[in-house]
C-alpha cells in the first residue's frame, strides 16, 4: 500500500461548510475525511457523487474530485463514472429522501449489480432541506408538515432493500459514534462491491433527536449491539447481555441466567452468504431487542466492473476485428468498379 | 391467360408481406442484400405492428417489408409496390392502399380459405374485389402444399415445414427478377450451420420457389432491372441504427477516448445498444440501465470521468431524460443523446415513424438549456451525423442531441464505406494545466470550457447542476448567473463554425424552395428530382443541423419565391424556423400518419402551390 501521509486536512475543501451547527452530517464527513485519508489511495482518485439534500452539498467541503447531480441519481451517476474508470474510490452520498423515494430504483439496482462503490445513506428520517415533510424513512403515525394527522404508511428499513437486492456490504453507524463510522467506512472502502452504509443522523432543525431513543448516552450500552465479525454479539453496561437464536427468533438472554453461558451466544458471522441472520439482526428494534451496529453483512461476489473488464478483455485476446476500418469491412461487402 | 412478360424498369418496388409470424422481415431483408449484392441501388422500409405476435390470420398482425430497388439513384422504398407478395388475406387487404395501380400480387392460395377470409374480415369470398384490386395482375401459388410437397422426404414436422413457406415465395420472386441466390444460400448455411437438416430444407424450398418461377413463365411477368450506375468504392448494406452505432465507435477511435452507452430498451431505438453490445472486441462499455434516467445520468457520470459518453432512446425515453440533459447543460460535460423518433404523444406509435420530437429536442427543458441538435437523413449517413455529434461535444463541451427517426434506424440502403482516415480529426478538450486550471474557464473563441477528469493529479474539483461561478463554487449571484445563462446559449451559437454550409439541390432560385429536415430526405429529394425532370423551377434545401442552423440559410431562402416546409409533424421546424428567420413566410406539409411522405403527396403539394 502506498503511503500519502495524508491529513483529515488534506481532504477539506476552501468552501464554508454550511451545515446548521450540531448538524450530525458534519461529524460523518469528519469520519469520511479520516478514512480517505488513511486508505493508501490518492487524492485524485478519489470521486465523490451525491444526490440532492442537506447530505448532498457533501462534496463541496471536500478536496476530491467531486460531482452534485440531480435528485436521486447520484447511485447512477456513480455507476457510470466506476465503468469509466474502473481505478477510481468512488463514493455516493445520499439521504433517506434521495435514495429511498426519488432514487429507490437506483438503489436497488446498484446493490444488484454489486458495482464497487461505497454509499453512505445519512438517514435522519425527514425531509430537510424542503423544510420538514415525512420520508420513506418516517415511522407510521409520524406528523409533519405533509402529515399533520400522522403518516398512514410504513417506512422503509434501508438494511431490508439491501438485503432484498443480494447486497454485499451493510454496516449501520450513529453519527456522533465517529470511531464506529471510521471503522465501517474503512470496510465498506476496502469491500469488493457496492458497500451500503446506514448512517443514524440527526436533524437538530427538523427531527431533533429522533435516534435519542437508541443514542441517548444513559442508555446506549442496553440500547446499542455493536457487532464484530468472530466474536459474540455482546451488550449491556457490562457486556452481561447476548443474542441467542431461539425458536426461529432472536432473543436477548442474560448470561448467568436460566443456565445461559457465553457458548449459548450466537457469534456473528458478517461473511455468511446465506442472508437469513443478518436480516434477523437488520430487523432488530426497541425495545425487545437492541439495534444492530457495526458490519452486518460483508460477503464476496463478482463484482460488475471487474467483470465488465474482464470479459472485455478476454473478447479481445480472440477478437478478428481490431478497429473500426476492420469492423466497416467485416461482413457482406461488394465493390463497385 | 397472358402471355410471359419481360418488363424492363428502371426500378422496382416489392412489399413482402404476411402474418408477423411468417418470416416476412427476414425474406425481405434477404432479397435486399441479393439485389445490393447483384449492384442495384436499394431502398427498404420495414412496416410491422408493435405486437410481437398478433393475432394469427387478422389485418393487425400483418408484417410488411417493403424494398425498391433499380438501375438509377433509389432515395426511398417506394411510394407504391409494383410487386406483392401476400402469404394471406389479411396481407391482401393490409396492403391494398400500398399497390401501384396495375401491379402484380402473388398470393399463397393455399390461406385464402373461409376461416382466414373470415379472420381478416373479409365479407365476401372475393377479396380482391372488395379491396378494388381487380385490375391487378394476381398470380394464386399454392404455397402452402407446395412447400410441404418439397419437404415431404425431409422428415419434419409440419410446424418446420410451414417455417419454410417464406424460402419458397423468395425462391420464386428471385426468379421473377433475375436474382442470383448464392448469397442466400450462404446466409442460410451459415445460420443453420449446426443444423444441416434445416439449413438444406430451406434451401430445397428455395430452389423450388425458383424452379416453380421457371416452370410457369406462361403465368408470371420476369422484370429486368439493371445494376445502378454508382460511384466506385467498397459497399454494404447498412440501416440506420447500425449506422449511428458504428459512427460512435468511429468517434472514440478518432478521438482516442474509450466509448460508454448508458442505455434503456426501447423501440425503435433498441438495435443501437445491441449493435454496441456486440463491439466488446472494440471495448465498448455498454450499460443496459434501469431506466431511461439511469441510461443518461449513468453515461453523465461516465462523461464526468472521460469517456466518450452516449445515450439512446426513442420520444418518450428523451422526455424522461430531460432533467438530466439539463445537467449535462449545467455541468458543460460532453454527452450525446440519440432519439430515433417514433409516433407520440405517450406511447403512441411505437414501431411507426414521425418528426415530432423536435421541439422536445430543442425546449423541452427546465431553464434554459440549450444543447445542440443535429438530424440525419439517410440510414447510412446517421454514421456520418453520430461522428459529428461526438466530435461536437467533446471539443465544444456541450451536449447534442441526434435526431434520427424509425424509418432512418431500421430502413437500410447501400453504403460506400468510408476510410478512417479521410474522416476529420477529434480533439478533446482534456486539461492541461493544473496551476491555471479552473472548472469553469472558457476558450475565447468557442467558450467551452476545459476537461479535467478524476485521476489527474492537481485537478481535484466539484461539477453540479446548481448554478457556479468560474471556479464551479456554488454561487447565487443574479449577475452571474444571467451572465452564465447568456454564455451557454452563445456557446451553442458558436458551433455554427463547425456546421458546413446549406446546399440546394437544383437551381439556387427559383419558384419554390422545399425545405425539410432529417428523414424525409429521401422523398423529398425524389419529388424534387421528378419535379425538375417536369420542368418545374424547384429546388430542395434539406436541414441536418437544426441547432445552430446553418450560417447561410436565410441567404439561401432569400432568392426563392416560396417556400414550403415539409415535415412529419404538425410544423415544428416551420416555427422554428419562423422564430429564427421571421422576414419569410413558411408554407407547411405536414403528414402525421406513422408513414414516410409518398413522392406524390410532395409533389402534388407543390403544384398546388406553383398554382396558387
Amino acid at each position: 500500500m502506498a503511503e500519502f501521509n495524508y491529513t483529515v486536512k488534506d481532504f477539506k475543501s476552501e468552501n464554508e461548510v454550511r451545515w446548521c451547527p450540531g448538524c450530525g452530517d458534519y461529524a460523518i464527513m469528519n469520519a469520511v475525511q479520516r478514512t480517505m485519508a488513511g486508505m493508501g489511495i490518492s487524492r485524485e482518485k478519489y470521486a465523490v457523487i451525491s444526490g440532492i439534500g442537506c447530505s448532498s452539498r457533501f462534496p463541496y467541503y471536500m478536496s476530491t474530485f467531486g460531482f452534485h447531480p440531480i435528485h436521486g441519481r447520484a447511485t447512477a451517476v456513480a455507476s457510470g463514472v466506476k465503468l469509466a474508470n474502473p481505478e477510481l474510490s468512488v463514493w455516493v452520498i445520499t439521504g433517506d429522501g434521495d435514495a429511498m423515494a426519488i432514487g429507490g430504483n437506483h438503489f436497488i439496482h446498484l446493490i444488484r449489480r454489486n458495482i464497487d462503490i461505497n454509499l453512505i445513506l445519512f438517514n435522519n428520517r425527514i425531509y430537510g432541506l424542503t423544510k420538514g415533510q415525512y420520508s420513506p424513512t418516517s415511522d407510521r403515525g409520524f406528523k409533519t408538515k405533509t402529515s399533520p394527522f400522522g403518516t398512514i404508511e410504513d417506512p422503509f428499513v434501508p438494511g431490508q432493500l439491501v438485503i432484498g437486492a443480494r447486497g454485499t456490504y451493510f454496516a449501520r453507524t450513529i453519527d456522533s459514534n465517529l470511531k464506529l463510522s471510521q471503522t465501517v467506512f474503512e470496510g465498506a472502502a476496502k469491500h469488493k462491491g457496492t458497500s451500503a452504509v446506514e448512517v443514524l443522523q440527526n436533524c437538530v432543525i427538523y427531527n431533533d433527536g429522533i435516534h435519542d431513543e437508541i443514542t441517548d448516552p444513559a442508555f446506549r450500552a442496553e440500547r446499542q449491539l455493536i457487532l464484530e465479525h468472530g466474536k459474540p454479539m455482546l451488550f449491556g453496561n457490562d457486556n452481561e447481555k447476548g443474542i441467542v437464536f431461539d425458536k426461529g427468533k432472536l432473543k436477548v438472554a442474560v448470561i448467568g441466567e436460566n443456565g445461559v453461558t457465553i457458548n449459548d451466544i450466537l457469534v456473528h458471522d458478517a461473511t455468511e452468504v446465506d442472508p437469513t441472520l443478518h436480516m434477523a439482526l437488520i430487523n432488530m428494534q426497541l425495545p425487545e431487542l437492541p439495534v444492530a451496529f457495526g458490519v452486518i453483512r460483508n460477503v464476496e461476489a463478482p463484482v460488475y466492473d471487474n467483470e465488465m473488464v474482464e470479459q472485455i478483455n478476454s473478447i479481445q485476446k480472440t477478437r478478428k476485428i481490431t478497429c473500426v476500418d476492420e469492423l466497416l469491412k467485416s461482413g457482406n461487402t461488394w465493390e463497385v468498379k | 391467360m397472358k402471355d410471359t412478360r419481360v418488363i424492363e424498369l428502371d426500378e422496382v418496388a416489392i412489399r413482402f408481406s404476411g402474418d408477423s409470424g411468417d418470416g416476412m422481415q427476414l425474406t425481405g431483408t434477404l432479397f435486399s442484400d441479393a439485389s445490393a449484392l447483384f449492384g442495384n441501388d436499394i431502398s427498404t422500409f420495414p412496416d410491422y405492428p408493435s405486437e410481437i405476435r398478433a393475432p394469427q390470420g387478422t389485418v393487425g398482425g400483418v408484417s410488411g417489408f417493403q424494398v425498391q430497388f433499380g438501375k438509377k439513384q433509389i432515395n426511398t422504398p417506394g411510394d407504391y409496390a409494383h410487386v406483392l407478395i401476400a402469404m394471406n388475406p389479411a396481407a391482401v387487404k393490409a396492403n391494398a392502399k400500398f399497390m401501384k395501380p396495375g401491379g402484380t400480387i402473388i398470393y399463397d392460395s393455399d390461406t385464402f380459405n373461409e376461416k382466414n377470409l373470415a379472420k381478416a374480415n373479409f365479407a365476401t369470398d372475393d377479396p380482391f374485389a372488395e379491396c378494388k384490386l381487380n385490375d391487378y395482375f394476381k398470380i394464386p401459388v399454392p404455397i402452402t402444399n407446395l412447400t410441404k410437397e418439397s419437404l415431404k422426404d425431409f422428415g419434419l414436422d409440419n410446424k418446420s415445414v410451414l417455417r419454410s413457406k417464406n424460402m419458397f415465395a423468395l425462391g420464386l420472386v428471385c426468379w421473377m427478377f433475375n436474382r442470383p441466390m448464392d448469397y442466400i444460400e450462404e446466409y442460410i448455411n451459415t445460420k443453420f450451420g449446426k443444423k444441416p437438416v434445416v439449413a438444406e430444407s430451406n434451401i430445397k424450398v428455395l430452389h423450388d420457389g425458383f424452379n416453380y418461377g421457371m416452370t410457369m413463365q406462361h403465368m408470371t411477368p420476369t422484370y429486368l432491372v439493371h445494376p445502378a450506375n454508382i460511384e466506385s468504392g467498397i459497399y454494404r448494406n447498412i440501416n440506420g441504427n447500425h449506422a449511428t452505432a458504428w459512427g460512435f465507435l468511429a468517434a472514440a477511435e478518432k478521438s482516442g477516448l474509450e466509448l460508454f452507452l448508458g442505455s434503456y430498451p426501447i423501440t425503435p431505438a433498441t438495435e443501437i445498444l445491441q449493435a454496441l453490445s456486440e463491439r466488446k472486441d472494440l471495448g465498448v462499455k455498454t450499460f443496459q440501465a434501469e431506466d431511461e434516467i439511469a441510461g443518461i445520468t449513468s453515461a453523465i457520470g461516465a462523461a464526468f470521468a472521460g469517456d466518450l459518453a452516449i445515450t439512446t432512446t426513442s420520444g418518450p425515453g428523451l422526455a424522461l431524460k430531460s432533467e438530466a440533459i439539463g445537467l449535462a447543460v449545467m455541468a458543460e460535460l460532453p454527452l450525446v443523446v440519440v432519439n430515433v423518433q417514433r409516433g407520440g404523444p405517450s406511447t403512441g406509435l411505437p414501431t411507426k415513424t414521425e418528426q415530432s420530437d423536435l421541439l422536445q429536442a430543442l425546449y423541452g427543458r427546465n431553464g434554459e438549456s440549450p444543447v445542440v441538435v443535429l438530424a440525419a437523413s439517410t440510414p447510412s449517413d446517421c454514421f456520418w451525423y453520430a461522428f459529428m455529434a461526438s466530435k461536437i461535444a467533446l471539443e465544444r463541451m456541450v451536449p447534442a442531441i441526434l435526431l434520427t427517426d424509425g424509418f432512418l434506424g431500421n430502413g437500410s440502403e447501400p453504403w460506400r464505406i468510408p476510410k478512417m482516415e479521410d474522416l476529420p480529426s477529434i480533439t478533446p478538450r482534456i486539461a492541461k494545466n493544473s496551476e491555471t486550471f479552473k472548472p469553469y474557464e472558457r476558450d475565447k473563441a468557442t467558450l467551452a470550457r476545459e476537461w479535467a477528469i478524476p485521476g489527474m493529479a492537481g485537478f481535484e474539483h466539484l461539477i453540479g447542476g446548481l448554478e457556479k461561478n468560474k471556479m464551479g463554487s456554488v454561487s447565487h449571484d443574479p449577475d452571474n448567473h444571467q451572465i452564465n445563462c447568456e454564455i451557454r446559449e452563445e456557446k451553442v451559437k458558436r458551433v455554427v463554425d463547425l456546421v458546413p454550409d446549406l446546399e440546394v439541390n437544383g437551381d439556387d432560385d427559383g419558384d419554390v424552395l422545399i425545405v425539410g429536415w432529417g428523414g424525409t430526405y429521401g422523398h423529398l429529394i425524389s419529388a424534387v428530382r421528378e419535379l425538375r425532370l417536369e420542368g418545374k423551377n424547384v429546388s430542395l434545401a434539406h436541414f441536418n443541423y437544426i441547432k445552430p442552423l446553418p450560417a447561410n440559410s436565410a441567404e439561401i431562402f432569400a432568392n426563392f419565391k416560396k417556400i414550403i416546409v415539409c415535415e412529419l409533424n404538425l410544423g415544428q421546424f416551420a416555427s422554428y424556423l419562423r422564430d429564427k428567420m421571421p422576414q419569410f413566410t413558411y408554407y407547411q406539409l405536414n403528414k402525421l400518419k406513422g408513414l414516410p411522405f409518398t413522392v406524390n403527396e410532395i409533389k402534388e403539394s407543390v403544384y398546388k402551390l406553383l398554382e396558387e
